[in-house]
């Protein structure tokens, strides 16, 4: 148990330190979203009737998606330990190996903070202004980690599963594809009947609504902020719990 | 002297059901004498590796059995794992970080106390003559280096048994020789070793045992000198425009055909290379070209199997097993 922390932490280090020196990760993870940031404020910015500014609608998005983008890496991070002998000397070891997993999951937490910091930080400089008491952002900022927590650990699965570099980086289009089909970047209301369907029921609509409600006083217009809360919660810990299970699983399953 | 590695009638398939390729490991015997380097001699393809992984418990086996220091590689794994350490085919240490983060990070997963990490690192890092590069990321470090620390890497809590898979495979000569000497210093320390190789010079330069590996058997087992005594330190290769030629002139010289390729084993001496060149000029048939060479694992198993080894290439390129 003392060894499972200890080796939990070192996973950890490790994890942090592949992260902040892996270059083109590091720039995927921060200029995109901010270009991308750019690109919806002023490029759609001036066709959307969002009810505010639409920066102040749309930055919990784009924090969304760059948490997409976050996973992508940490999959190929995956897919390339187990396929280049790491693992196996990891488990002639009598260490926990599985453990290899949460140190990515927990580097990617860290990263996303990081990318969260600076999209907010260029966000406001371009207009966006939240109305949030230091307690109001502290949650959503614990909002946005636990959907990156989700999001990391069906990552971590991919990578577990897949058997090659192509198959894991293939992920980001799937997690790019969720925050497109939800209300982080147009009112769900103005989607057709058959996707709004869905986009009223994946896990990205209530999460954004939660953030967005308690940053900017909710003047997007949800309608039940205590419900999008709990719902969002429920959301990202269930699926949190749910891809960890599976990505041990599939960790100790594949030989 | 104990065994500290035993293999007994293992048997490995990666068939499918209805699938008709032959098993891996069929029925394959070993023993690893404690204190000594044991080679395991073998083409590509004919199992060394799902060896190396059965014996470090990655893999379990269908059928039979196998110890290191007592210890069933299934039923007593982790038991097995605190006192082995295995070195893959592949080098397993992470480019992004430095020689010196590397070995810490693996000291801590090994569960070294805390505090003698920092000196074992040191120590192993100035005996592998590494401690010059430590604090450089490892990604721009030479093969022979990354192979070094990834040997240094299992060496931390001085195993009792060393795994090493190819460790020189993919070297050049002098990393080679560089990667010799460690290994002798870890045997001199009083760790066994268990060493795979395609190469019969790094079998007679290390072991004290070999055993022929073909096709998932255990097809020749002895000291490199009795090896060697069947095959010779070099060759005189005689290449013949035919076979047929090669056939007539391969009983004269005591030795087989190898289609219109005659090698018959020598010391190397100018007496005896003589000697058997004037046995060859005297049976009328003139080679195309012979020189004297250094035995191949191709001579070795046909001196000893009377066939060349068979090389799987079913793995697709680039992927190593
Ligand atoms: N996980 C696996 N699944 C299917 N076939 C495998 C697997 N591992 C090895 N093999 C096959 O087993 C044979 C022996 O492989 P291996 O033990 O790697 O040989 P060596 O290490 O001597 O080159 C090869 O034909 C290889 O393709
Ligand atoms: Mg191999």
């Amino acid at each position: 148990m003392t060894y499972l922390l200890r080796d939990v932490s070192t996973m950890t280090v490790r994890g942090l330190r592949l992260v902040s020196r892996d270059l083109d990760a590091m720039i995927t993870a921060v200029v995109l979203p901010v270009i991308i940031l750019l690109m919806f404020v002023l490029v759609f910015g001036g066709a959307m009737d969002t009810g505010t500014g639409y920066i102040n609608y749309v930055t919990p998005g784009v924090i969304l998606l760059a948490a997409g983008f976050g996973a992508a890496s940490t999959a190929a991070a995956v897919e390339h330990d187990m396929s280049s002998g790491m693992v196996e000397r990891l488990r002639s070891m009598p260490v926990t190996a599985w453990t290899v997993l949460s140190g990515h999951v927990a580097a990617s937490l860290v990263k996303n903070l990081v990318t969260t910091a600076i999209v907010f930080g260029v966000s406001i400089l371009m207009g966006f202004r939240p109305e949030a008491s230091a307690l109001e952002w502290l949650a959503a900022v614990g909002m946005i980690l636990l959907f990156v927590g989700w999001i990391t650990w069906l990552a971590a699965l991919v990578g577990v599963l897949v058997r090659s570099p192509e198959a894991a980086g293939g992920f980001s289009f799937f997690v790019m594809f969720l925050p497109y089909v939800s209300s982080a970047f147009v009112p769900v209301d103005t989607l057709p009947g058959w996707l709004r369907g869905f986009a009223e029921h994946q896990p990205v609509t209530p999460v954004i609504e939660t953030v967005r409600g308690l940053l900017a006083g909710d003047a997007a217009g949800g309608a039940d902020p205590v419900g999008a809360a709990v719902l969002a919660v429920v959301w990202c810990l269930g699926l949190g719990l749910l891809f960890a299970v599976a990505a041990g699983l599939a960790f100790r399953a594949r030989r | 002297m104990a065994a500290i590695v035993t293999a007994e009638g293992l048997h490995k398939s990666f068939a499918r059901r209805g699938s008709m390729s032959p098993p891996v490991l069929d029925k394959l015997d070993l023993e690893l004498e404690e204190g000594s380097v044991l080679a395991l001699l073998g083409p590509n393809g004919a199992g060394k590796t799902t060896t190396v992984r059965i014996l470090s418990t990655l893999l379990r086996p269908d059928a039979g059995r196998a110890t290191v220091a007592g210890f069933d590689v299934v039923r007593d794994a982790r038991r097995v794992r605190e006192i082995i350490s295995l070195t893959g085919q592949q080098v397993a240490v992470d480019d992004k970080l430095s020689g010196t983060e590397n070995l810490t990070m693996m000291g801590h997963l090994a569960h070294l106390p805390r505090r003698v990490v920092r000196g074992r690192v040191a120590e192993l890092l100035t005996a592998f003559d590494l401690a010059d590069a430590a604090h450089r990321q490892v990604g721009t470090w030479s093969g022979g280096m990354r192979r070094r620390l990834d040997l240094a890497a299992g060496l931390l809590t001085r195993p009792r048994v060393m795994f090493l898979d190819e460790p020189t495979t993919g070297l050049d000569p002098r990393s080679r020789q560089a990667l010799w000497d460690v290994v002798r210093g870890v045997v001199e320390q009083g760790t066994s070793v268990f060493l795979t190789t395609q190469y019969l010079e790094e079998a007679d330069r290390l072991a004290q045992r070999v055993a022929l590996v073909d096709g998932g058997r255990v097809v020749a087992e002895g000291t490199p000198a009795q090896l060697k005594r069947e095959v010779g330190d070099a060759g005189v290769e005689l290449t013949f425009a035919s076979a047929s030629d090669a056939g007539q002139v391969a009983p004269a010289v005591a030795a087989t055909a190898d289609g219109a390729r005659v090698r018959v084993p020598t010391d190397g001496s100018v007496a005896h290379v003589r000697s058997v060149l004037s046995v060859v000029e005297a049976t009328g048939v003139t080679p195309d070209h012979w020189e004297v060479r250094a035995p191949t694992l191709d001579d070795v198993f046909l001196a000893l199997t009377g066939h060349v080894g068979q090389e799987h290439s079913a793995r697709p390129a680039g992927v190593a097993a």
